[in-house]
């Protein structure tokens, strides 16, 4: 089967999302349940989680502004945000989660807002990575878009 | 969500499960549904606890399963976990990121019957179904032990006129019919004989049982008992160590949940106030004693029943081959309790719940009568009530069956029935003493009385028949605090 040159360019940048370790595993996952009925599923749920999981950066910004020594608090946004990352595959961003609940666990304030700096760097760039994937893929057209497995 | 009953399910089971999904994440959610849906399930989702609940509450017989994240902002998971399993008695599986054996531990302990970690993989969810229908099994099954025990009874005496036909009847227990319906003898007794079923007998836990259970570990010293030091004190024949370390495990629950409670602030005295009873959730053997407990947050139990029908037996003391039977139709979609009683033949359907089984002391001998019933349901309580049981005495020649239960039938599917109890103690026991002599004399009255107890209820609902010539309640008290109860059934 012959690819287009847009269908190559999605395939790579594809790979590159994978090992450069933005993405893992779960979002092989969400390609899979797209189908006839729904199309566009992934970047369905990927907006999704970009949505919801602003708000929860958010909260957690607001929680380290407002009430810093809440460190149970901090960790439970935290804890939501994490499960979130799971949703997508969204594996850099998890990982600085962790991080963060580390640093909750010791008490570590500073630690937390460091890490969370990075949470939110990691965020922003996946994001626009995605982004960038999503509107190449929607050129190459909804026949076509039958990504090959792995790129 | 459109949320189809059951009766658009026309394909094979697990195909059309009723799924529903709870989860705060509406990333996950979305997934969730995706990948249940492509299993063909039907899936309703659900972004709150408490609507989760209050849908579980309003359609009872609208899902099979339960799929909920252990961290939800308005509610435990695991409180979830517990309200369902309790109330609605469906399987639950437990969802979270974190995949830590504490809260594993922890969610199992509650009553999940699965534990999944995200990222959920869809073969994962393919195999849900599987819960369901073990419970189903595990459902029939004791029944089955019951009756195959009762039968084993009934055999050893000779009676001919034994019908295995009536035992059972009733959609959900069709396989079981299947093998009773050779109703040849040689062929159940081939059956009873059978190790695997008969090995499905199980003790009693009355309220003297418990009784020495508690004082056996009182003496050995809660930290250091085990269950061969407490059968070694209990000195019951019969008794086995499973029995012990498997009521001790119980045991052990329901303090650890009462001291939680009493940490946990004031119990308030309305109705709606939480009730965890550790013998219902999930498992309702029968031969856990009942214990009262309550917890802080509200809770209902519905009373679902489902067509299933057991059989009690009765024997007639003057003569020896006539055997009544009683009866309690419980009819499915709404939670009624009707005593139908066809002549002297009574046939006590239940749901459900765990069933009693009849110790092979309480014999149809000479002119005794052994009252057998076997009683499977949910109720529906607002406030904290002991789990209806029968219970026997194992080891007494006389009959004497103690009925763990405000044994409130109703006869009709919407009346509401509140029967407040004020106990001045948890855990306690209600237990009902039917002394089942000679003639089937006409229907009495079942009626709980309290003693020692300050009690404020009013008891409505219609009277389990039962054939028995005197009842009387006994309310034992163990180391309990105050408590309101109130039952209610929907």
């Amino acid at each position: 089967m012959e690819y287009s040159s847009l269908q190559r360019q999605v395939a790579y940048m594809k790979k590159r999302l994978f090992d450069q370790g933005y993405l893992d595993e779960q979002f092989y996952q969400l390609e899979e349940l797209q189908d006839e009925a729904n199309p566009n599923f992934v970047e369905e749920v990927v907006t999704l989680f970009f949505r919801d999981s602003s708000r929860l950066m958010a909260n957690i910004e607001q929680a380290l502004e407002k009430c810093p020594q809440d460190f149970h608090r901090l960790d439970s946004f935290m804890h939501q945000l994490k499960g979130s990352t799971s949703s997508i595959g969204a594996l850099r961003v998890k990982n600085e989660c962790t991080q963060f609940r580390e640093y909750c666990d010791e008490g570590n304030l500073d630690g937390c807002q460091r890490s969370f700096q990075k949470v939110k760097r990691e965020h922003a760039v996946l994001k626009q990575k995605l982004k960038a994937y999503f509107q190449l893929l929607r050129q190459i057209g909804p026949t076509e878009r039958a990504t090959p497995p792995g790129g | 969500m459109a949320n189809p009953s059951a009766s658009t399910r026309t394909e094979a089971f697990p195909v059309g499960l009723r799924v529903l999904v709870v989860d705060d994440d509406p990333t996950w959610l979305k997934i969730l549904e995706k990948m249940l849906r492509k299993c063909s399930y039907e899936v309703t989702t659900c972004g709150l606890a408490r609507d989760a609940l209050e849908m579980l509450r309003e359609r009872k017989d609208h899902f099979d399963i339960v799929i909920s994240d252990v961290n939800m902002p308005d509610m435990d998971g695991f409180k979830l976990l517990e309200h369902v399993g309790l109330e609605m008695d469906l399987p639950v599986i437990m969802m979270s990121i974190d995949g830590e054996t504490s809260r594993v531990m922890k969610g199992v302990q509650h009553g999940a019957c699965d534990y999944l970690l995200k990222p959920v993989r869809m073969k994962e969810l393919r195999n849900i179904w599987q819960h369901v229908y073990r419970k189903k099994m595990h459902e029939v099954k004791e029944i089955e032990g019951h009756y195959i025990n009762e039968n084993i009874q009934i055999m050893k005496n000779g009676s001919d006129d034994f019908e295995d036909r009536h035992l059972f009847s009733g959609a959900d227990i069709n396989y079981v019919r299947k093998r009773k319906d050779g109703d040849n003898q040689e062929h159940s007794d081939q059956e009873f004989s059978d190790p695997a079923t008969v090995k499905k007998a199980r003790v009693i836990w009355s309220v003297d049982l418990h009784q020495k259970f508690v004082n056996a570990v009182n003496q050995i010293g809660f930290d250091k008992v085990g269950p061969k030091k407490i059968l070694d004190l209990m000195n019951v024949p019969g008794l086995t160590r499973e029995n012990v370390a498997s009521h001790l495990q119980k045991y052990r629950l329901y303090l650890r949940r009462l001291q939680k409670q009493n940490e946990g602030g004031t119990f308030s005295g309305n109705m709606h106030s939480d009730f965890s009873c550790e013998d219902v959730t999930g498992n309702f053997d029968m031969h856990s004693s009942t214990q009262m407990q309550q917890n802080g947050a509200s809770s209902k139990y519905t009373f679902t029943a489902q067509k299933i029908q057991a059989q009690e037996m009765f024997s007639d003391a003057r003569a020896d081959d006539f055997k009544s039977i009683s009866s309690l139709q419980v009819t499915g979609s709404k939670q009624a309790l009707v005593c139908d009683i066809p002549d002297s033949q009574k046939v006590i359907s239940v749901s459900r719940l765990g069933v009693l089984l009849p110790s092979k002391d309480m014999m149809l001998g000479a002119g005794k009568k052994s009252l057998e019933p076997a009683i499977s349901r949910q109720q529906s309580w607002s406030g904290g009530i002991p789990v209806m049981q029968f219970m026997q005495y194992p080891k007494h020649d006389h009959e004497r069956c103690s009925l763990l239960e405000d044994y409130s039938c109703l006869p009709k599917p919407d009346q509401e029935h509140q029967v407040l109890y004020h106990l001045d103690t948890p855990p306690s026991v209600i237990s009902l003493t039917c002394n089942t002599e000679n003639d089937m004399s006409g229907l009495s009255e079942f009626k709980p009385v309290h003693t020692n107890h300050r009690s404020s209820h009013t008891k409505t609902a219609s009277p389990l028949s039962c054939m028995t010539d005197t009842l009387s309640v006994q309310v034992d008290s163990g180391s309990s605090n105050t408590q309101d109860y109130g039952v209610a059934f929907e």
